[in-house]
């Protein structure tokens, strides 16, 4: 891993053609495009808060001129002709972007393993994964392949490959970050947030990114700029949010260090146990009118001969998408249909009221909430191949989609020499309560260890 | 109980035309995927539904004529194009 301050120390072009190097030499399968004007980019002189700073994007991420795939064969061709708000933020204040990194298809998926370009490998061991769907964007800040990165969390997209790599990421308050240029899946409950080595970078990027942009119309108009407090807090553990024994153990080494300076209680979350079905009923359900516009026609995969509109249409998707998509597509259609709507798809929105409500419960009480980010260790590659093992390792981290609230994960106590994140969770907007909170705990771990 | 006859009504809505041995892989995620959705049944009705999380409606902008992209950055990731237009399938069969 490399800091921003290390970075500034050796930076020059030979570091830089080293960090390439790495790419081109790694093993991880982080990255789908790298950035063949990276030294270009990097000479010219820049100003700005992320001068010459090398940025790895997320490839569902629209860089102009720049493949963007989504990891999916439907856009294996698809180049942009516009940059979203977040890839002019980076531009504006003299980032490098390196490359565009792999993903699960369309960001479905909790492994990386869904990418139409294979699977990202864990820098701790290559026969595990790197976690998904943003496993590029950490597995290269993990390994040194570039300094920074974006990535996007639907249902724990950043938090779960964070946990897994042992980086820092988050997962910002609900239209804090701008989505326009955003490929989107499920738009309700998505947002762009940063990788960092530590925190004081995770802060950096997400001050650079934060902000109004009138293109996103549900961006809530407030910037970020972080001031860290230095206080002792009232923090809750959720009950229902838990784990193997190996994670638990690294959880309670941790909360035995922060009981030492703050006051620390346990609290309950009935809706909890509602929520991982509520999280996938809505984020399919968005999925499939979302995808919809994979028509074949005007960008992505196209057919060679122009049948009829319907013909045509869904031989281009069956051919354009990979399983889960399909799954995920299909069941959201059915979660819609006629007949079906009130049981699933309107049922998941009230669940989300009360999920809500008991987020709002418990933030009255305590300053911060915490957990596990993932409840194990990571996988071994083909480990959960059934779906619904798949989906139900993202407990942890998907009630924080549904009620839009910043969410970090960032690396605590290692086991069996993999990394094991904890969660740190506060109320909208509230940001700079969690990075403070992150950066004091980053502190007393680097002391003990 | 999910049948094959399910599942190809279930791609037929969302037009992903399925091959004959995908639609068993298929059946079987179905059925256990919405089997564990039944939990839902639990949770009570009286409770109003959240679409999104922001206290934010009708978000207005000035009507104001801006750039666009050129026609032909546009149609530069198109494969079939007709007089400066994106050609499609027949609508009408």
């Amino acid at each position: 891993m490399i800091t921003i301050s290390e970075w500034k120390e050796m930076s020059k072009e030979e570091t830089l053609a080293e960090l390439l190097e790495r790419i081109e030499k790694s093993k991880l399968n982080a990255f789908i495009t790298v950035n063949e004007r990276a030294i270009e980019d990097f000479k010219k002189p820049e100003n700005g808060k992320l001068a010459g700073i090398p940025v790895a994007v997320k490839d569902n991420i629209s860089t102009k001129g720049m493949l963007t795939t989504c990891a999916s064969k439907i856009l294996h061709n698809y180049i942009p002709p516009f940059d979203a708000h977040v890839v002019e933020r980076l531009k504006q204040e003299g980032a490098v972007i390196i490359g565009k990194t792999n993903m699960d298809e369309f960001a479905m998926g909790t492994t990386t393993e869904t990418s139409y370009f294979g699977v990202v490998r864990n820098p701790h061991d290559l026969d595990r994964v790197a976690g998904g769907s943003s496993g590029g964007s950490a597995a290269c800040v993990a390994a040194g392949e570039s300094v920074l990165s974006l990535g996007s969390d639907t249902g724990g997209s950043i938090r779960c490959p964070a946990s897994f790599c042992g980086v820092y990421g988050l997962k910002p308050t609900y239209g804090l970050v701008s989505r326009y240029g955003l490929i989107p899946y499920a738009n309700s409950l998505e947002q762009i947030g940063p990788f960092a080595a530590c925190v004081d970078d995770l802060a950096l990027l997400l001050e650079v990114i934060a902000g109004k942009d009138e293109r996103d119309s549900t961006s809530a108009g407030k910037g970020f700029k972080f001031k860290p407090e230095n206080r002792s807090y009232r923090i809750g553990i959720i009950k229902e949010m838990t784990g193997d024994e190996h994670v638990i153990s690294s959880f309670n080494e941790a909360v035995e260090l922060i009981k030492r300076e703050h006051e620390v209680e346990e609290v309950s979350m009935p809706s909890f146990k509602y929520a991982l079905a509520a999280y996938y009923i809505i984020a399919m359900s968005e999925a499939s009118s979302n995808l919809a516009r994979y028509d074949g026609v005007r960008y992505g995969l196209s057919l060679d001969e122009l049948t009829s509109w319907n013909e045509y249409f869904s031989r281009v998707r069956a051919e354009g998408f990979g399983d889960e998509v399909k799954r995920r597509i299909m069941l959201g259609s059915y979660a819609l249909s006629a007949g079906y709507y009130g049981k699933y798809y309107l049922k998941a929105l009230k669940v989300r009221t009360l999920v809500i409500d008991d987020f709002k419960k418990a933030l009255g009480k305590y300053d911060i909430l915490i957990s596990p980010t993932m409840p194990s260790l990571p996988f071994r590659i083909g480990e959960l191949a059934d779906p619904l093992t798949m989906y139900k390792a993202d407990v942890n981290t998907v009630p924080i989609n549904l009620s839009g609230i910043p969410s970090l994960s960032m690396p605590i106590f290692e086991r069996k020499g993999l990394p094991v994140g904890l969660q740190i969770m506060a109320n909208y907007f509230e940001e700079n309560r969690i990075l403070s909170f992150a950066k004091w705990l980053e502190e007393k771990i680097k002391a003990v260890s | 109980m999910i049948t094959r006859d399910d599942v190809l009504h279930i791609s037929k809505l969302a037009r992903v035309k399925l091959g004959d041995n995908e639609v068993d892989k298929f059946r079987e995620g179905f059925q256990s995927i919405l089997e564990y959705f039944e939990i839902l049944d639990e949770v009570k009705d009286d409770v109003e539904p959240t679409f999104q999380v922001l206290p934010i409606k009708n978000v207005f902008r000035d009507d104001s004529i801006k750039e666009s992209l050129e026609r032909k950055e546009v149609l530069m990731n198109a494969k079939h194009v007709e007089n400066g237009y994106f050609k499609g399938p027949r609508i009408v069969d």
